[in-house]
């Protein structure tokens, strides 16, 4: 009996060692939801603030091209994935001074408020769909700012070079109703960065390409300086540039208030 | 906004004349010096706007067009900041040409200097505030408003003027306190009676004097706001000493023939806030008292009797691109039974209780270079309506159309919006900014 059951061990792990070249050879030390927990981690929450001016560029398929540029500030308040965004707007003329924060908490809407230049109006935004689009661009809100981990069910489906990259490729299926039923993910090994990520709707035919352009070591934090969201079936694309992008800069937590929303502070924003 | 006010005839316009020459020397000696005082950190920005509006009921008023509002405007805003942001300046001005009229002029929108010491901010000069929770409904904003800017399509942000005022505020802890006092007067803009039918029960009258509150010390307006976030609510808490900024004409028949005078009488108002996220959205609650404190017995006809005012609003985001308000607000007459036993005979009369309801619902659509708003008022009390349906469109960045109507109407010629029932007008908006 003892010989049988030694054969079969040995069978089993042979198959194993067999399959992990080919179908899933991390399945047994990492799980999708695994992988994207650190992507999140690495894509969202580097450091404990952030910031960077940004540039977008929204193309539609005539070549029309429109301009955003605006300032962010990123905090993570330490308590669980909640964090605060301080959003100031530039560009285009029409919404200069137009300033946004959001604070975001691990398990319930976000908090959002706008303030209105022009009438000196700070006011709540009712914020229900994370999916709605973000200043007009190709990238929804959860784009920005991250989609809850719990949200989605993650499967492994393979490991293969993608721009050069080793990779891990995840799908991703929500839970519940979203924009999207299925997201593919190609995720860097070293660095945990998504390199392309492709958005399935509905009729499971692909409706948006993210790709992470340029990849940039800020502080010892790889960062994805150029990325664009690509809407394939509006053949509109949004193309994403941060520069003065810093870590660590030691924001305060203050600035992410009403007070800082109709003054916004100097020192960061300029 | 009350429920009635009986002339809609006085409106304070934009200086003109020697003083506009002046203000705009003034202006233009800050543009050439605060480059040099502000080295480095100095913006200029601002748009050219066109705004056009016709009635479109066919009606015109004695003397008056089709045309509601015809007008170029160039608004320049210059910005700037000393190293650090512990001071900066402000400083918005529009210059007008009113087609109708073939007249041009100028206005101050905005013009003041900030200071940051820590905790504590200044702001001295003329300055827009706004304050409280509701969309297009005031309680605790007390601050002036221009209601033929809103009748007439132009812009949402012309329905705030600016106060000249010294505004401080004071950051603690938790708490926000804000205190503003401005030793001049401000009134309402309302809808011209050469450009706007208009109900006015003095019509008669051959001599018309207004009477603004003078600038002195005793006459200065104070506003306070606290404010701090209890357990997700938005709490604040606000007093106002001041007037009302809507005219209350009193008739004066001494000696034949019949003169008005409008004044304005004095006012506090005491009030509340709260707001937070809710059943998916943002509900917001807000309460105030008027205190008619030239007539707290609530006997005199040509003075508004104290007021008791309440909203309670909720708004949320249906799918990725659809937005959806609504709003309860309502009146309440506190000295009902003075105020009808001093009602003068043939007066309209209004009901101890007025309420409003309101709508409001967007749609952004084609990368939100499209806005389609619809937003509405009914009352049920006074059983009139103000519908204001419009297309926005965004043709390159910085360069946005509007057009869209201003629907009024209602059972009787007396309330609010049922007074303006002849004035349904379209309008058509287009801005350059820069």
């Amino acid at each position: 009996m003892q010989s049988v059951r030694g054969v079969l061990s040995l069978g089993t792990l042979t198959l194993l060692a067999l399959g992990a070249g080919t179908v899933a050879p991390a399945a047994a030390q990492v799980t999708g939801e695994d992988i994207v927990s650190r992507e999140q981690q690495a894509f969202l929450y580097a450091a404990r603030d952030f910031r960077a001016d940004v540039s977008m560029r929204l193309v539609d398929k005539e070549g029309q091209e429109r301009r955003r540029k605006l300032t962010m500030l990123r905090l993570d308040t330490g308590e669980g994935s909640s964090q605060k965004y301080y959003i100031y707007f530039h560009e285009p003329a029409d919404v200069r001074g137009t300033a946004f924060l959001v604070w975001k908490y691990q398990d319930k809407d976000d908090s959002r408020w706008l303030f209105i230049p022009a009438i000196k109006l700070v006011t709540r935004v009712a914020a229900k769909d994370a999916q709605s689009s973000f200043v007009g661009s190709d990238f929804s809100y959860e784009d920005i700012s991250g989609r809850d981990l719990g949200a989605d069910s993650y499967k492994l489906l393979n490991e293969e070079a993608r721009e050069g990259k080793d990779c891990y490729v995840v799908e991703a299926v929500p839970k519940s109703s979203s924009a999207f039923t299925r997201k593919v993910s190609w995720i860097d090994k070293k660095t945990f960065l998504p390199v392309r990520e492709e958005f399935y709707d509905v009729q499971n035919q692909l409706a948006r390409v993210f790709t992470a352009d340029e990849v940039k070591d800020v502080g010892g934090h790889p960062t994805v300086v150029r990325r664009t969201m690509r809407d394939v079936k509006r053949e509109h694309h949004t193309e994403v540039v941060f520069e003065n992008v810093g870590y660590d800069s030691g924001l305060d937590e203050g600035l992410f208030s009403e007070r800082y929303l109709q003054k916004p502070p100097a020192q960061w924003i300029k | 906004m009350r429920g009635f006010f009986p002339s809609a005839t006085c409106r304070s316009r934009p200086r003109s004349g020697s003083s506009s020459a002046r203000t705009l020397l003034v202006g233009l000696t800050l543009l050439s010096l605060a480059p040099g005082a502000y080295a480095g950190d100095v913006d200029l920005h601002g748009f050219v706007q066109g705004d056009y509006a016709s009635r479109v009921t066919g009606l015109r008023p004695p003397g008056g067009s089709d045309f509601i509002l015809g007008e170029e405007r160039l608004q320049l805003t210059l910005t700037g900041a000393v190293a650090g942001g512990r001071s900066g300046f402000s400083a918005k001005t529009d210059f007008i040409h009113d087609s109708i009229l073939d007249r041009s002029d100028m206005e101050v929108r905005e013009a003041y200097i900030d200071f940051t010491a820590g905790p504590l901010e200044a702001r001295v000069g003329r300055q827009i505030v706004t304050w409280g929770t509701g969309d297009l409904l005031f309680v605790n904003d007390v601050f002036p408003k221009d209601w033929a800017a809103l009748f007439t399509g132009r812009p949402l942000e012309y329905l705030k003027v600016g106060t000249d005022a010294l505004k401080l505020d004071w950051y603690l802890a938790d708490f926000g306190f804000e205190a503003i006092a401005s030793p001049t007067f401000e009134a309402d803009r309302l809808p011209d009676g050469d450009r706007f039918f208009v109900q006015d029960p003095f019509s008669g009258a051959t001599n018309r004097t207004t009477r603004e509150p003078r600038p002195n010390l005793d006459n200065a307006e104070l506003a306070i706001k606290v404010s701090r976030a209890v357990i997700g609510w938005e709490c604040a808490l606000y007093a106002d000493r001041g007037f009302y900024r809507s005219p209350a004409p009193e008739p004066d028949t001494t000696g034949g023939s019949m003169r008005v005078v409008v004044r304005f009488p004095r006012r506090g108002v005491y009030g509340a806030s709260v707001q937070r996220a809710g059943l998916g959205g943002v509900i917001n609650l807000e309460g105030g008292y008027y205190d008619s404190r030239n007539d707290p017995e609530g006997n005199d006809p040509f003075v508004p009797n104290s007021q008791v005012l309440y909203l309670a609003g909720y708004k949320r985001q249906m799918g990725p691109s659809v937005m959806l308000g609504l709003q309860y607000y309502g009146e309440r007459i506190r000295q009902y039974d003075q105020y009808r036993s001093t009602l003068p005979s043939g007066a309209p009369e209004q009901d101890r209780h007025r309420s409003l309801v309101t709508s409001r619902a967007t749609w952004l659509s084609d990368y939100q270079t499209w806005k389609l708003s619809f937003f509405g008022y009914w009352s049920p009390t006074d059983e009139d309506f103000y519908l204001i349906p419009e297309v926005w469109h965004s043709l390159a960045d910085g360069v946005w159309a509007a057009v869209g109507g201003n629907i009024f109407g209602g059972s009787g010629e007396t309330t609010f919006f049922g007074q303006f029932d002849r004035n349904d007008n379209a309008y058509a908006a287009i801005r350059y900014e820069f």
